[in-house]
């Protein structure tokens, strides 16, 4: 299972009190997590990444293990302690804004 | 007995104003979507329980809700917007070439007729439509493909199509603005489209009556004469009697004929009220004074109604979405400001008073008229 770590406006529209337990099916990487992560909430899509060109929306940002993985490759395979349910993949919001 | 419920987008969410006919007594409801921008909130006519609204925020996109039973509890539904076919660029600030780019829906016109059919205005500029509840979206892309799409330039708030118009009288006649390319006409239920910006004056652009890149506000129709119209352009005040092909200025005596709101009283269709604003850069109401100004001979001679509004040290905005009638037997007339105040009057203008005084910036104001 993968933790998943949203910003507190989608925990609102996902209607989510805490973080998100993610069963991904083979290799886990940022596609397969947020593709999981879309099925079981279908009101989160477009929301964190284009629905068409799947590009992550640019104030948000994917951290894990104490890296930014949002520039990495989409298809890059998780850290194992994320893939293992130790650490948690958050989806940060930009910290701006009034 | 009859009621009036208020549909209220803000900055940081949606509220719902709800009073019997008295309209003295109010009941607030709301944050709803806190933190959200919410560019619109509008009810269906077919369907009083039936509401849309365009939620949206810059980190998280573009978002659709729907209540089923007049805002009380909302569901998200679809939000994909997109672009039919490649869709190329309009013009920049700068004047190159700019891709169209999805940004938001500024505005939610429910069909007359069918819960279920509603229109959204996008910025970048388009037309899109659901008939399936706003679960799916197209775009009506005769508007965008019509020739004149590639020369359209953004105004300041953006390049947004703001206004919708159905005709109540002619199914498949619609009426459209986009700042800044001026207004539209379409009267085969959006598959071709005409500009109608024939008698508008914009000194700002090199050509001041080219056939479009004018920054019209607002426009608003009285349903018993569909071919009368009223603009609020950037400047001036205009009408036009015949379904938006000529123009002619209407400002007459208004202190500045800058504004954003416009909107017909519901039973009197020669009576029209608008905000006036000072331009350019300040958009507050003149000398601090905040007025409504009312022409019951369709434009030109306008009276200042003020009993119940500030009228020293007013220094709030009135956005383009953010004025509204009712239909009850004595008009009400509704105004939101960018203080976060929303103003009512029960009596078409002649008093006026606060609904509530605190919200976030107002961007827009809808009424619906309960049985």
């Amino acid at each position: 299972m993968i933790l998943v770590v949203l910003p507190s406006h989608l925990k609102t529209l996902a209607q989510v009190s805490g973080d998100v337990q993610l069963e991904v099916q083979g290799g886990a990487t940022v596609r397969s997590v947020l593709d999981a992560l879309e099925a079981r909430f279908p009101m989160l899509r477009g929301t964190i990444r284009d629905q068409v060109t799947l590009e992550r929306r640019p104030f948000l940002r994917f951290f894990a293990c104490e890296e930014d993985l949002s520039l990495a490759s989409p298809d890059a395979p998780l850290p194992d302690a994320v893939v293992a349910g130790k650490e948690p993949f958050f989806i940060i919001g930009a910290i701006a804004g009034g | 007995m009859s009621g009036v419920r208020v549909l209220v987008g803000t900055r940081k969410g949606a509220f719902v104003l709800t009073a019997d006919g008295k309209r003295e007594r109010w009941d607030v409801s709301g944050p709803h979507f806190a933190g959200w921008e919410l560019y619109h909130v509008k009810g269906s006519p077919a369907d009083p329980n039936r509401v849309y609204a365009s939620q949206s925020s810059g980190w998280f996109g573009q978002l659709i809700q729907r209540s089923n039973d007049g805002g009380k509890s909302w569901e998200p539904v679809g939000n994909k917007f997109v672009y039919d076919g490649i869709p190329g660029t309009h013009m920049w600030y700068d004047d190159t070439p700019h891709p169209w780019e999805f940004k938001r829906v500024w505005h939610l016109e429910p069909s007359l007729t069918d819960p279920d059919t509603v229109y959204a205005g996008v910025e970048d500029a388009a037309l899109f439509r659901s008939t399936d509840g706003a679960q799916t979206w197209e775009e009506l892309s005769g508007l965008r493909k019509h020739g004149t799409g590639s020369s359209w330039q953004p105004g300041a708030g953006g390049m947004c199509l703001h206004t919708i118009i159905l005709d109540p009288s002619h199914a498949e006649r619609m009426y459209i603005a986009i700042s800044a390319a001026g207004a539209f006409r379409t009267d085969d239920g959006g598959k071709t489209w005409k500009p109608i910006n024939q008698g508008l004056r914009s000194q700002y652009i090199p050509d001041p009556d080219a056939e479009v890149g004018h920054c019209v506000h607002h426009m608003a129709m009285h349903r018993s004469r569909p071919e009368v119209l009223f603009m609020q352009k950037h400047w001036d005040v205009m009408r036009s009697d015949n379904a938006g092909d000529l123009w002619r200025e209407v400002s007459g005596n208004l202190p500045t004929d800058f504004g954003f709101a416009i909107d017909v009283h519901a039973h009197e269709p020669e009576t029209i009220y608008v905000v006036p604003i000072k331009s350019d850069s300040e958009h507050f109401p003149p000398d601090g004074k905040l007025r409504v100004f009312r022409s019951k001979t369709g434009g030109n001679e306008w009276e200042a109604l003020t009993k119940g509004l500030p009228q020293q040290d007013c220094y709030v905005n009135v956005l383009r979405d953010a004025m509204a009638v009712d239909t009850l037997d004595s008009c009400g007339v509704y105004f939101g400001t960018t203080g976060g105040q929303v103003y009512a009057s029960a009596d078409a203008g002649e008093n006026w008073a606060p609904i509530v005084r605190d919200l976030p910036a107002v961007l827009s104001v809808e009424v619906q008229t309960l049985p």
